[in-house]
């Protein structure tokens, strides 16, 4: 039988995760093997080359490109201040000399005797990766970066925006904005059902570091934005970090994701609202560390993201979107929708015992214990 | 090559592409070729999966299923045939994982700029930027740029063979000093191809050996009135596999199965539409609208052009349509009132579960509408990239005294198009192939007389990739299997149209039948006639042009199909009044169910 595979996400309530923390660049590994790390313990840094400055010599001096070394007066690699001259004509009967000076401290990268170009390279900027979960070095790569594991509670949420952040969870009774107060400044809040603009601003205003929400308004977060988000790629923006669960619209947050959360209150959360909805797929993540040694059997399995007899799935598209059924039957014939469309179906069975047929690519499997 | 190749039984070819994986199986039955079967799956490039062959697998494995054939063993495709098992050509393209994605330079930019990124597109990839000495942007800036867009590949040209060399080292030098590092993989030297002024290339070497894995090719622009593309487009198919693929997550355990080398998706498509253009010696468009990108092909007098447009796309990238074409301009083709919030949640919610199909009608109505939208803005960035080379001094006589022609003009002429061809899961699986037609005609919009095809279930891929295999059975399934002819628009244009002017007149017959009749303006007929050439007349009105010249009547055959034949009076661009006149247009050719 074929396999049918879905976009599940993980609600995972123990669960041993890895992350790969990784330098742009190569640079320096901080930690050891099997060290253990807080979330913000730097685990490698690197350097990234400055920003480069541009002199065109040649014109400045009036020179031919290739008359150029003659006239530097500093060498290739050699270090510069900001207003040092870097270079001088020879000036007609040593008189008229003309000369350039350096518009930042850095290093001289080039001197071109082509395009009589001069390329000065500042400073270089250390970047720090931080461990971001607490846990243990599984992995070293050499110069690269590290694998950290770690065994907690760990909850995808289907787009985010806003980066990683720490803080405390607080679970909220009401999507209301009254609710909010400066208790909540550097929490991350929970809320099991859509929230609006307001409550995001207003939440934002007073410091909170993330909101988790089941449903968003694709407008809302334009607004937040200040563009229209065209291609799901997130996770560079400088505001509160959101994390939606179930998707845009007036949705609730499923009842198993928000039971995990309210089991967590109050405890330190790492998240990240980075989304990449394309290649090297990425999904908003909650994660929770706790001391249980209990992993969820098989949690990370390919197989459990097939759709077979008996798993639990949930609708992502209209309209039956956001209903959790049962799968009774898969039928391997193609099934005529009302769009006309030809597809591979599911029969689901509700909670409240109403069957549908659904087409399997409008299933997502939800990992039960 | 080897007997099995050159006269193989059975062949199968998958597409790898950025959502689904696309699997087809070819047999040789009574003497020829056909397509017999097509599976398919979810791309599984992706994490938890990260293994692009798994995805592969289990669309051979619904192959399997659907003709009763065993073709794996185990996790193995059996080849060659054994027992009666197993395929003798495997083939596959791909343009998962983001797809090639370029950088290009070139010392102006619409110039040497442009030539640079036709060459690129047509290999294949997606161009993220163009670099050029004069593109208005500071050194530092352009350093920045390179850094931060790390593509898999960068082709420098600039100068003509023998000119200065300056310009061009100058980007060498922005280049060197960006230190490029490639998107995959951290241990290998980006791959750079230097096609620009031949007495540049040791300069460019001593510049750049250091920092990349360069090589040298024939200027691509060796005179400026000549464009020499194809020694960089091979090159950069070369290093898509040695480099690109071979970081891909699978890749290189696919790269061992197949027969012959994976080749990017959209170059794959383009080789086999220039493959029609020259058998048949006519002018093709033809569009691949996926779930990111959305490309477009086009062969005007004998001149190949493919852009690219990366983030115009129908899952992926469908709220850039969104946010491209505008809210109002996607909900004209909604035929329906629905709540603009509703509208774009429904929208944001297939971008971020891309895999979803529409169940009802309405949701494929709204699908359907992005789908013009995003054919439409493809089109425009077509129609202004595809151009006669630029830069170019025209020697004028006394009879061009009147004439304005520029160089830099574009070559798409609607009223020259033969043939329209549409490929993509939205018009490929449309439901009624009258939904193809008129989506392909809402957005190109054609004029005079074209012929309209789709690609029968998306395998323009995969015969693109045959073809330099086996060519004789990519055309055979390609002509018998892979285009579905959908009929032909016939739409007179003019510059001055008086509101219910009479437009044309025409008569269309066959040994059974003779239809005719008047089309004036705002008018949409149809006429329901199967797949057939019919000899038809039609005489357009004295200002009215159907591609003869003004008034000139034609006299000729023309093509019915699966959906018929269309006379469209709408001109163009097209006059939307109310949602009413949208329902109607779509009511005449029977688009949806009543």
């Amino acid at each position: 039988m074929s396999k049918s595979y879905t976009p599940g996400l993980k609600v995972l309530k123990s669960a041993k995760i890895v992350k790969d923390r990784i330098l742009p660049l190569k640079g320096k590994v901080c930690v050891s093997a099997n060290q253990k790390v807080e979330s913000d313990t730097i685990v490698a840094s690197t350097e990234l080359p400055g920003n480069v400055h541009m002199l065109n010599i040649a014109n400045e001096l009036n020179l031919d490109p290739e008359q150029i070394s003659d006239c530097m007066i500093v060498d290739l690699q050699s270090s510069v201040k900001k207003g040092q001259i870097v270079a001088k004509s020879k000036g007609i009967f040593g008189m008229f000399k003309s000369e350039v000076k350096t518009p930042v401290n850095g290093k001289i990268e080039s001197i071109s005797s082509i395009t009589g170009q001069v390329v000065i390279s500042e400073e270089p900027i250390t970047i720090k990766v931080d461990a971001y979960v607490p846990g243990n070095v599984e992995k070293i790569y050499e110069k690269e970066g590290v694998c950290i594991n770690s065994v907690g509670t760990f909850i995808q949420g289907i787009i985010g925006i806003g980066g990683e952040k720490q803080g405390k969870l607080k679970v909220l009774e009401s999507n209301k904005k009254d609710i909010l107060n400066n208790e909540m400044k550097d929490k991350i809040i929970v809320c099991n059902s859509y929230v609006d603009y307001d409550f995001y601003s207003t939440a934002k205003a007073i410091g909170v570091k993330g909101i988790i929400c089941g449903g968003f308004d694709y407008n809302n977060i334009s607004k937040i934005l200040g563009y229209k988000l065209g291609v799901a790629i997130t996770g560079t923006e400088e505001t509160t970090t959101l994390i939606v669960t179930e998707g845009f619209g007036e949705i609730s947050m499923s009842k198993r994701t928000f039971d995990l959360l309210k089991d967590n209150d109050n405890n330190y959360a790492s998240i990240s609202g980075a989304t990449q909805i394309r290649a090297g797929v990425m999904r908003p993540e909650i994660f929770v560390s706790n001391n249980e040694n209990i992993v969820e059997k098989a949690a990370m399995d390919d197989e459990r993201l097939i759709i077979s007899i008996n798993s639990t799935v949930r609708v992502i598209r209209e309209p039956f979107f956001g209903k959790i059924g049962k799968v009774i039957s898969l039928p391997s014939s193609l099934t005529i929708m009302k769009s006309e469309t030809k597809v591979r179906v599911a029969e689901i069975e509700f909670s409240d015992t109403s069957k549908e047929i659904i087409p399997r690519a409008n299933l997502e499997v939800i990992f039960s214990d | 090559m080897s007997e099995i190749i050159k006269n193989p039984k059975i062949i199968l070819a998958t597409d790898c592409g950025s959502t689904t994986t696309k699997a087809i199986l070819i047999e040789f039955i009574d003497n020829e070729y056909r397509l017999t079967h097509r599976g398919e799956a979810p791309t599984t490039v992706e994490a938890p999966f990260e293994d692009v062959t798994k995805g592969v697998l289990n669309s051979i494995i619904e192959l399997e299923e659907l003709s009763q054939r065993e073709i794996l063993d185990c996790e193995e495709i059996i080849s060659p045939i054994t027992n009666n098992k197993g395929v003798d050509i495997y083939i596959s393209t791909s343009s998962a994982g983001g797809g090639l994605q370029m950088m290009v330079g070139g010392v102006v930019k619409n110039m040497t700029g442009e030539s640079a990124q036709r060459a690129a597109l047509g290999a294949g990839a997606i161009v993220m930027d163009v670099l050029a000495s004069n593109d208005g942007r500071m050194y530092h800036e352009k350093v920045n740029r390179i850094r931060e867009l790390r593509p898999d590949m960068l082709l420098l040209s600039g100068g003509i063979d023998g000119g200065t060399i300056s310009h061009v080292m100058q980007l060498a030098e922005i280049i060197k000093n960006a230190n490029p590092k490639p998107r995959l993989g951290m241990d290998y030297k980006l791959p750079i191809i230097f096609a620009g002024n031949i007495k540049a290339q040791k300069d460019v070497e001593k510049t750049l050996k250091h920092v990349s894995d360069l090589i040298m090719v024939d200027n691509i622009r060796p005179t400026l009135e000549k464009e020499n593309l194809q020694p960089s487009r091979d090159k950069i198919h070369d290093l898509f596999m040695e480099h690109v693929m071979a970081q891909a997550p699978g890749y290189k355990k696919l790269m061992k199965w197949t027969d012959a080398p994976i080749m990017p998706t959209p170059g794959a498509v383009g080789k086999i539409i220039k493959k029609i253009a020259i058998s048949d010696n006519i002018s093709v468009l033809g569009v691949d609208i996926g779930g990111a990108t959305t490309d477009v092909f086009s062969v005007f007098d004998e001149e190949f052009n493919r852009t690219v447009s990366a983030n115009l796309g129908m899952s992926y990238s469908i709220c850039n349509v969104l946010a491209e074409a505008g809210i109002d301009n996607v909900s004209r083709w909604v035929p329906f009132e629905i709540d603009e919030s509703d509208l774009t949640n429904r929208i944001a919610n297939k971008m971020i579960r891309p895999t979803t199909i529409p169940q009802t009608l309405d949701e494929l109505k709204i699908e359907q509408a992005l789908a013009r939208e995003a054919l439409r803005l493809s089109f425009i960035q077509h129609k202004n990239f595809a151009v006669s080379l630029k830069g170019i001094k025209k020697e004028r006589t006394i009879s061009d005294t009147f004439k304005q022609d520029i160089s830099g003009q574009t070559l798409v002429d609607m009223l020259k198009l033969d043939l329209l061809v549409g490929s993509g899961g939205v018009l490929s699986h449309a439901p009624r192939r009258s939904q193809a037609m008129k989506m392909l005609i809402d957005s190109f919009l054609p004029e005079g007389i074209t012929k309209l095809a789709v690609d029968s279930i998306f395998m323009m891929p995969q015969l693109g990739v045959l073809s330099e295999v086996h060519e004789q059975a990519a055309l055979e399934v390609f002509k018998k299997d892979c285009l579905i002819i959908l009929g032909t628009c016939i739409a007179p244009v003019s510059n001055k149209i008086k509101s219910n002017q009479a437009l044309l007149s025409y008569v269309i017959k066959n040994k059974e039948k003779k239809i005719s009749g008047k089309l004036k303006e705002g008018e949409f007929i149809f006429i329901d006639l199967p797949f057939d050439e019919y000899e038809t007349t039609i005489i357009p009105e004295n200002n009215i042009d159907i591609g003869e010249g003004k008034g000139n009547e034609f006299n000729g055959k023309i093509s019915g199909g699966e959906v018929g034949i269309i006379f469209d009076g709408r001109g163009r661009p097209l006059n939307f009044q109310s949602k009413e006149i949208v329902s109607n247009w779509s009511n005449i050719i029977k688009e949806y169910p009543e």
